[in-house]
């Protein structure tokens, strides 16, 4: 099989829209850069635009305006080049049922004009796991072994960009953080992935993310960028009474918006228009016991929440 | 305070498959449970049998005070459900979504008219009345969601993963409409992902293969397993499971 070429992104695109019947504008002229060799996740809720943005890449649907390459060709005219160098595992298992597990790898393999064994060590770590598994039908797995399976048969062809839609949805927490680790590995072998997702703690294990809402993208950055370009002063804050909190937080008006977070609350401060101490002070008065308020600082999803506000108010 | 679910010893198997292995807790009125564990871990197998929908292979249950497994019937329409994968029907109107969902609750047909108008008030919803569902922001879909499932003034109502795929400020606000529930006196039991949201629950219990492996408040859960976060508790106790998913 022969390779693209090595191009400056991975994929780029410009002014990038989307429209569905009757006026649903799932992608609103978006700009995108992806370089080789890293992960990049695309972030945000359900219905943001992700899976619409990733089948245009995947050249499966027409953008209908603007333009999209991938390792530098043509989405739309240079489409075969593309569908023969990526892997794309959508969001929705579609591999088939009724063939067993190997059957669907050998198909996928042939399907590349590759097989198993040419292409085996990429895989062999996720397939190991399903081998035992190999004579049965793939509509008999459970969800992590079908996720597997489906990375395996993305992978089968040894494709140079990974595309995968939302792969830890509905996953739990253990299985998830072994999902990354997979991830991992195969940025290691040289394979640049693209990944969405809906859960904000995976942006940290991604080297460059977009933040993603109602078709458009909040911010592009590496996270610790984003993190660090947070505005507001951010504190948390906990006490004994806690549904009171909320309630009298959101009576000050030096508080700019307050949502809890795990045990405690996340306040953001504008302008640093109070202390940690005045606020300790004043919800002490109106009778919170076990205060502690902490500046702190912000996470992906602290930010993502705070772009996603100013982005509503514009 | 009264136990809104009482099981003692409940168990399913599949075959030779023990899903659901011997499992006893109670739930008390008001509370929020929340019901955590792998996927695999014997969740879904409980919650059904809980919600009357799957017989139990031995054990006892009461839920609202029926029998899950001789009054099945009882439990349906004593019980409310949400799940974020399907709540509301997207191409009905908001009064039709309600009128829809009183009826399969067995709300009389007089009282389903007067407690829409009030809904609606409540909601701030009145000029939506006759707005497809599909073309309602997603906050406003969560709460009409919500509000529908305890439509019927049910005792308690079983959560299954609301917020999976919920945008941040959407998904907090839903846990304020949960805690909003609570004060009026509905039980809440809510399966969740998002370990945050553990932090959110007056109980938690943890499933692993099957059994409850761990049941307390996060704040003792987190002590226990000498852990900062309820998400370090879940790695701990689940990295335990013998029988996985995958």
């Amino acid at each position: 099989m022969t390779n693209i070429q090595e191009s400056e992104w991975a994929v780029k695109c410009e002014k990038l829209s989307k429209t569905y019947k009757p006026d649903i504008q799932a992608l609103k002229s978006i700009d995108l850069k992806v370089s080789p060799h890293q992960i990049f996740g695309i972030i945000g809720p359900d219905g943001a635009g992700k899976t619409t943005l990733f089948r245009i890449l995947t050249t499966l649907i027409l953008a209908d305006e603007g333009k999209a390459e991938v390792m530098g060709c043509d989405v739309v005219t240079e489409y075969e080049k593309i569908r023969r160098n990526i892997g794309y595992m959508p969001g929705r298992f579609s591999l088939y049922q009724d063939l067993t597990v190997e059957e669907n790898l050998k198909f996928f393999a042939s399907v590349f004009g590759t097989t198993i064994e040419e292409n085996y060590d990429l895989i062999k770590s996720i397939y190991q796991q399903i081998e035992p598994f190999k004579n049965r039908r793939a509509g008999q797995l459970s969800g992590g072994m079908k996720q597997k399976l489906a990375l395996s048969c993305a992978l089968i062809h040894k494709p140079q960009l990974l595309i995968l839609d939302e792969p830890t949805t509905g996953v739990d927490p253990v299985s998830r953080k072994e999902f990354w680790e997979m991830l991992r590995q195969l940025k290691e072998e040289g394979i640049t992935i693209l990944v969405s997702t809906a859960y904000m703690d995976e942006a940290s294990l991604c080297d460059a993310i977009a933040l993603i809402l109602d078709g458009e993208f909040l911010k592009i950055d590496t996270p610790e960028n984003i993190v660090r370009q947070f505005e507001p002063t951010l504190y948390s804050i906990r006490s004994l009474q806690r549904s009171k909190l909320l309630t009298d937080l959101r009576g000050l008006p030096a508080i700019d918006s307050c949502y809890a977070f795990g045990e405690s609350i996340h306040a953001t401060v504008i302008h640093n228009q109070i202390s940690p101490e005045a606020l300790k002070k004043y919800l002490s008065e109106k009778g919170h016991t076990d205060l502690e308020v902490m500046p702190i600082a912000p996470t992906v999803e602290d930010c993502f929440m705070e772009l996603s506000k100013q982005m509503h108010q514009n | 305070m009264e136990n809104v679910i009482e099981v003692n010893n409940l168990t399913k198997k599949f075959g030779s498959f023990t899903a659901v292995d011997h499992i006893s807790f109670e739930v008390k009125q008001g509370e929020i449970f929340g019901f955590l564990g792998a996927n695999g871990a014997g969740k879904t197998t409980a919650m059904r049998m809980l919600c009357g929908l799957l017989p139990s292979t031995s054990g006892k249950g009461l839920v609202a005070g029926y029998d899950i497994n001789t009054q099945s019937e009882q439990v349906k329409r004593n019980i409310g459900y949400m799940s974020q994968k399907f709540a509301l029907y997207e191409d009905l109107k908001v009064w039709e979504n309600i009128r829809l969902y009183g009826g399969i609750y067995g709300v009389p047909e007089p009282q389903i008219v007067s407690k829409t108008n009030d809904l609606l008030k409540r909601l701030g919803f009145e000029n939506e009345r006759n707005t497809l569902v599909n073309s309602l922001p997603l906050g406003w879909k969560q709460k009409l969601a919500f509000s529908v499932a305890i439509f019927h003034e049910p005792k308690i109502v079983f959560l299954d993963e609301p917020t999976g795929g919920v945008d941040p400020i959407t998904r907090r606000k839903f846990w304020e409409l949960i805690y909003e529930a609570t004060d009026r006196g509905i039980t809440v039991f809510v399966t969740t992902h998002y370990m945050d949201e553990a932090e959110y629950c007056d109980r938690v219990s943890m499933m692993v293969d099957g059994h409850i492996e761990a049941l307390d408040t996060p704040k003792n859960l987190k002590q226990m397993f000498h852990a900062d976060t309820m998400n370090e508790v879940f790695q701990k106790l689940a990295r335990k499971a013998q029988r996985s998913d995958s």
